[in-house]
């Protein structure tokens, strides 16, 4: 630990710190616009200057500036502050004054520092640079006149997400920061160039021209498009979603986003249920609420328990999904699933279906086997978490699947479940990594799931895992990587009994629920199934649907949500649902009080005291336990082990759920990505 | 080599062949393994000459950046980069010849706007920047060469013509039109940075007499 002065106040920091993050220790604010905590020094935007006693009388640069013990610095001195009005004077020299129309106005660090060290006036009275605008593809907008050279997109593409295509290009005056060579941005991490852009010069296509920061309400909330749970904040004006920006979560997603939690928003206005349906001589028609309920009442009638089902689907809030299930039991049906994949998955233990090792846990891990998972497009956050820790060193990872570019290196141990064995044999190379390794890890997606051998694969994995110990006390190294936002919360308050969903697809029931469930072949189901389709999108289950009840979408209701590492957050009500809409557990509530089987909870504490009673993990929100492996024993083995290849569940990494599907924004992404999606479908 | 560079076209494909390949191995030997990377500069010079050699015009098209990314696994932009940090690269196609005219202070001074001038008046050009309508010239400015005893200067290609004026830029230039080579060097006679006529000073002889006081001892050195 070095003890630092700054202005004054003696502060103690680690050594190695810099001097900047010396003078945050002692609560100065310092000004910047390259220095990004999570990326590396560049120290070229000079506007960090400090002053520091006993050293050259010149002012340095804060971010660049290694501590000492004992050193003194000041950070509002006639000479600092002379050093960054300079330094302002400058940047504003080719910026242009389009602050009225820049999108970044309000929330623009370079408009906020102006203020503190711009000057009144230009003193350049020459022409100002003009540069050309790049095409980094539907969600980056670019206007690089006002780039100020700060290069954190270029670090940022490089280091976090992995791709290096931005660079700056020709020097001088003529320097651009851009990519040369004109393409759409091949990440799943671009929307963050945006929030890392200190200036106007990287904004949001989607979003440009439609508000100002200060007419926005923001709502802080949980992201489900994937299961990854990334902290987001909503931001609406009226009754439209306009933005969704992440929120710091070092434990979950640090303090980035994935571009479809992000940019898929412009789903939630699109091919909405905003009002009751019926079919009526095989066409849907509109309806009032007490209509529908009427008819499923009507259809219900003598119909056994044992002859109902029910189907959670991916994007189903927990509050929700214990709804249907007390519903189903009153009806006297336990026929509840939510694999709709249908994944394999033993429920007899939390710690078969968690991402038990935990996000931030990968940073601990020393070597790493993927298992039939893609997790660059499963859940991009993990894999840029992976990444994190690929690049601290000594990290072997392996990949047993579809080969893909996961960004960083891996080997690739074969295709097909079968190549597991050289690894439980100890024959393979990497079976000697993994042995070595302290705290060693596995993730097994749901590409090794969604199979008729997933229970063998899935048994397999986790006696490697137990061999490879992996399974110790004090670690936990077996991930499941799930790929919807619902499922853990689904198993966990055992939405998996009875009927699978292929029986009752297939006519194993005569009524059957479907709670936003959209991501299997509803086409499917014979017609003298009867369907009740309560969700938020018009999407595959309301095509089949006999009765449509229009509920609320993730933005639009306060929902609890366990994520694949098993946290359990919440998600908050942003706005109303639109039309005739209704939170999806009190369309339940209504209708159980309907069919004279009233549920015994009327607030949201009550259905919340309710999931707690259910599963006691609800009980415990944002916070997450680490635990290692206290029993060793394995899942429930079924069958033998196929020799197909796994498959990628993720074709298209821009449209996997109703909302993303509606979204003018995703399909942009999908065609301008399509080449790359095509080849990998292949 | 009748087209103008202006009506060239960006390359479909780049291959490096025998001759830049065992360039290149000379190259990546140079650095440590892993850090072939450290051969950026050296392989876009490869690259830019094999261009000269097989289409007359010495430029680094982006299909020969991304060979270059690809001899060395590097990612593209990086060598994007570089290639148009260093005005020694062309990123746009070039005349046969490239008249690189030095405008700085001492040969400005000894009057290299003539030598601008000659260019402009054999090659049609307007200024610097341009090409030639029949693809033989392109002239640039540059920074000091280097070469200030023998202002003004004009380089073409990798060779420098010294103590140059208007005339004799405009014989330099008829002759490369015509095919021929001429020698490089100073275009008025002078040895090397020798003052033009002849040395001036150190003209004694430089050996002593041996007078008997400082006899020194045979084969002293």
């Amino acid at each position: 630990m070095a003890k630092v002065t700054v202005d004054g106040i003696e502060v103690e920091v680690p050594n190695g710190s810099n001097v900047l993050q010396a003078c945050e220790a002692a609560g100065k604010e310092i000004p910047r616009f390259c220095y990004h905590e999570r990326l590396s020094v560049a120290g070229n935007c000079r506007m960090c200057l400090v002053e520091i006693e006993k050293a050259p009388p010149k002012p340095f640069a804060s971010c660049a500036y290694p501590v000492a013990d004992g050193m003194v610095v000041h950070t509002d001195t006639p000479m600092v502050r002379a050093a960054r009005r300079g330094v302002m004077e400058f940047l504003l020299i080719n910026h242009p004054l389009d602050c009225p129309i820049c999108d970044q106005g309000g929330e623009c660090d370079l408009q906020d520092q102006a203020v503190g060290y711009g000057g009144d006036h230009s003193r350049y009275h020459e022409s100002k640079r003009a540069v050309v605008n790049p095409d980094l593809g539907p969600l980056v907008k670019t206007i690089m006149t006002r780039c100020i050279h700060c290069t954190r997109c270029i670090r940022f593409s490089t280091e976090i997400a992995g791709v290096s295509e931005m660079g700056a290009t020709s020097r001088g005056e003529s320097m651009a920061v851009g990519t040369y060579v004109e393409k759409a941005l091949s990440s799943e991490l671009s929307g963050n160039l945006i929030d890392i852009c200190p200036v106007g010069a990287l904004t949001s296509k989607p979003y440009a021209f439609v508000a100002r920061p200060w007419e926005l309400k923001k709502t802080d909330s949980v992201d489900v498009l994937d299961a990854v749970g990334s902290a987001i904040r909503v931001d609406t004006r009226g009754a439209e979603v306009l933005r969704i920006l992440p929120r710091i979560n070092e434990d979950v997603n640090e303090e980035w986003l994935a571009d479809k939690s992000r940019f898929a928003l412009d789903g939630l206005k699109r091919r909405r249920l905003d009002t009751p349906w019926i079919k009526r001589d095989g066409r849907l028609v509109r309806a009032s609420w007490p209509e529908a309920f009427a008819a499923i009442e009507d259809r219900l009638r003598g119909v056994s328990g044992e002859r109902i089902g029910a189907v959670a689907g991916d994007l189903c809030d927990a509050e929700s999904m214990v709804a249907l299930k007390d519903v189903m039991a009153s009806l006297g049906s336990t026929n509840l699933d939510c694999r709709q994949d249908g994944a394999a998955i033993d429920a007899s233990r939390r710690e078969f279906y968690l991402f038990n090792t935990s996000i931030a846990g990968i940073e601990e891990a020393d070597a790493l086997l993927i298992v039939g998972a893609n997790p660059r497009t499963e859940a991009p956050l993990i894999n840029a978490r992976i990444r994190k820790r690929v690049l601290m060193g000594n990290f072997p990872v392996a990949l047993v699947g579809a080969a893909a570019d996961l960004t960083y290196d891996y080997a690739h141990l074969g295709t097909q479940p079968g190549d597991l064995g050289s690894l439980i044999e100890g024959s393979h190379a990497f079976a000697k990594a993994l042995e070595t390794a302290k705290k060693p890890m596995i993730i097994v997606g749901q590409g090794a799931l969604t199979r008729a051998d997933g229970a063998a694969i899935l048994a397999e994995c986790w006696k490697l895992a137990a061999q490879a110990n992996m399974l110790t006390p004090d670690w936990h190294g077996f991930n499941v990587l799930h790929t919807a936002a619902a499922r853990v919360g689904a198993l966990d308050l055992g939405f998996a009994t009875g009927k699978t969903l292929a029986h009752m697809a297939r006519g194993g029931v005569d009524v059957l629920w479907l709670l936003g469930a959209d991501e299997f072949d509803a086409a499917q189901i014979p017609p003298s199934t009867f369907v009740v389709y309560q969700g938020h999108h018009g999407d595959r289950g309301a095509a089949r649907a006999d009765v449509i009840l229009p509920g609320a979408a993730y933005t639009e209701k306060d929902g609890t949500y366990v994520s694949t590492e098993g946290r359990v957050q919440r998600g908050a009500m942003a706005l109303f649902p639109p039309g005739e809409a209704k939170e999806d557990w009190k369309i339940l509530r209504a209708f159980s009080a309907m069919i004279g089987k009233p549920l015994p909870y009327d607030t949201l504490d009550a259905v919340r005291a309710r999931l707690a009673a259910v599963n006691p993990v609800f009980s415990v929100i944002d916070a997450l336990p680490r635990f290692g492996a206290g029993e060793t024993s394995g899942p429930a083995v079924g069958g033998d082990i196929g020799s197909a290849p796994f498959a990628p569940v993720v074709a298209n990494y821009y449209m996997t759920d109703p909302i993303s599907r509606a979204s003018a924004t995703m399909a942009a992404c999908t065609a301008a990505h399509a080449p790359i999606t095509s080849i990998a479908a292949e | 080599m009748s087209a103008a560079p202006s009506d060239r076209v960006e390359p479909t494909s780049f291959a490096f062949d025998d001759h830049s390949h065992a360039a290149i191995d000379v190259a990546i030997a140079k650095y440590p393994p892993g850090k072939q990377a450290s051969a950026v500069l050296p392989l876009l010079d490869i690259a830019q000459r094999q261009m000269g050699r097989t289409t007359g015009s010495a430029w680094i098209p982006t299909v020969a950046m991304d060979a270059v990314a690809q001899a060395l696994s590097m990612p593209p932009i990086r060598v994007y980069e570089i290639a148009t940090f260093y005005l020694m690269f062309n990123t746009k196609p070039i005349g046969r010849y490239h008249l690189q005219v030095c405008g700085t202070t001492p040969c400005w001074l000894r009057g290299s706007d003539e030598v601008a001038r000659a260019c402009r008046d054999v090659g049609g050009m307007k200024g610097y920047g341009e090409s030639s309508a029949d693809g033989l010239f392109t002239m640039s400015e540059v920074e000091c060469l280097g070469g200030c005893v023998n202002a003004p200067i004009l380089q073409v290609d990798d060779d420098y013509y010294e103590d140059m004026d208007y005339e004799r830029t405009k014989a330099l230039l008829e002759s490369l039109k015509r095919g021929e080579k001429p020698a490089r060097g100073s275009t008025i006679g002078r040895i090397g940075s020798a003052p033009t006529g002849g040395p001036v000073t150190l003209t004694s002889d430089p050996i002593r007499v041996p007078s008997a006081s400082n006899v020194e001892p045979e084969k002293a050195e």
